[in-house]
């Protein structure tokens, strides 16, 4: 028990943001720092990718958000301590739920509205012209 | 034991009532009541953020004859943004650190960097806002540039709003030292500083890097 909350344990729930690990405090910058590290590597791809021309094109956007994610993951994991441990289900749980709606809300969304765009009606001058 | 009044009775209830599969039973700590709460509060704030995301990408293409992103977004800016952030997302978690460790000057050093990175953030993006209306690219020029400014400068509200609490939570740690409810509230306050990084992450890359490639 390095971290100071003596009711932090084994088998115990952990609060979001909570980490259990054995070892000191260097142990946990160190947890920091790879974090730190992935992030930047996962960022700085992210914006080679936007700039080069060195990929083939449409793939760029499925690649960017491939790394927002996964920068999102390392995040998570490194950051916010959500893990796949026992102690943190609960938050795992609200965490999956949360994913579920915003996958809903912007699925949804997008579907919906690209469809109403291509079935949309032509602008009224361009009716004119085809009636002509 | 006859004797034990009701609340102690559900202190000691551990001791008999122990719960199969688990080491302790008997309600949560308020740690994790505290800390599970405010994680609700943030997955709500991300799904309003997904909306803004939604209606952002929805009038993308929608610039009224104006501006499109290619021709705004400054994107070595938003690298700089994005750095100053993960900084002080990293910062933010040694204070963290020094608050388990008790170690009331390393918590006031990293507390006061990650303030440093977040006002550099801030001020890059006061920058950016007041460089696109000079340019006649506020808000009001068409569809995209008003989710555009709703979409980042609600983050950047939220950024300021965490900037504020942090120099409270220097004060409180000051003045009162690493109570229980103060390291509580520095627990959300991690929560809500690394939740801004992870909302920044879609930004930059929904916002900057896709919508200057449309």
């Amino acid at each position: 028990m390095t971290n100071g909350h003596e009711h932090l344990g084994h088998g115990i729930d952990l609060a979001p943001g909570d980490e259990y690990v054995e070892g000191g405090i260097a142990q946990r910058v160190i947890g920091y720092l790879t974090g730190l590290g992935l992030a930047i590597l996962l960022t700085a791809t992210s914006f080679f990718v936007a700039g080069t021309r060195l990929v083939w094109e449409p793939s760029i956007p499925v690649a960017l958000v491939v790394l927002a994610i996964a920068q999102m993951g390392v995040h998570l994991v490194f950051f916010l301590h959500i893990t796949t441990g026992p102690d943190n289900t609960n938050n795992v749980l609200a965490l999956a739920f949360g994913v579920l709606i915003v996958v809903l809300l912007m699925g949804g969304s997008l579907w919906i509205m690209i469809n109403l765009d291509q079935n949309l009606m032509p602008p009224m001058n361009q009716i004119m012209q085809m009636q002509r | 034991m006859s004797t034990v009044s009701f609340t102690e009775a559900s202190v000691l209830g551990g001791l008999e009532a122990h719960a199969p599969g688990r080491d302790w039973s008997g309600p949560a700590p308020k740690r994790i009541v505290t800390g599970y709460g405010f994680w609700i509060f943030i997955l709500s704030d991300i799904i309003m953020f997904s909306a803004f995301f939604a209606s952002y990408v929805v009038l993308l293409g929608h610039t009224a004859g104006g501006p499109s992103g290619r021709d705004l977004f400054d994107l070595r800016s938003v690298a700089m943004e994005t750095a100053f952030l993960l900084a002080s997302s990293f910062t933010c978690g040694l204070a963290s650190i020094a608050a388990d460790a008790r170690n009331t000057t390393w918590f006031h050093i990293a507390m006061a960097v990650t303030f440093v990175f977040g006002l550099g953030f801030l001020s890059l993006e006061a920058r950016e806002f007041t460089s696109l209306v000079a340019r006649g690219a506020g808000p009001t020029r068409s569809a995209f540039l008003s989710a555009f400014f709703t979409l980042v400068g609600c983050h950047g509200l939220h950024v300021s709003a965490g900037s504020l609490w942090l120099l409270t939570m220097m004060a409180q740690v000051f003045a009162k030292g690493f109570r229980a409810d103060i390291l509580r509230r520095i627990l959300c306050f991690t929560l809500f500083w690394h939740a801004l990084d992870i909302i920044w992450i879609a930004v930059f890359t929904i916002v900057y890097l896709l919508g200057s490639a449309v």
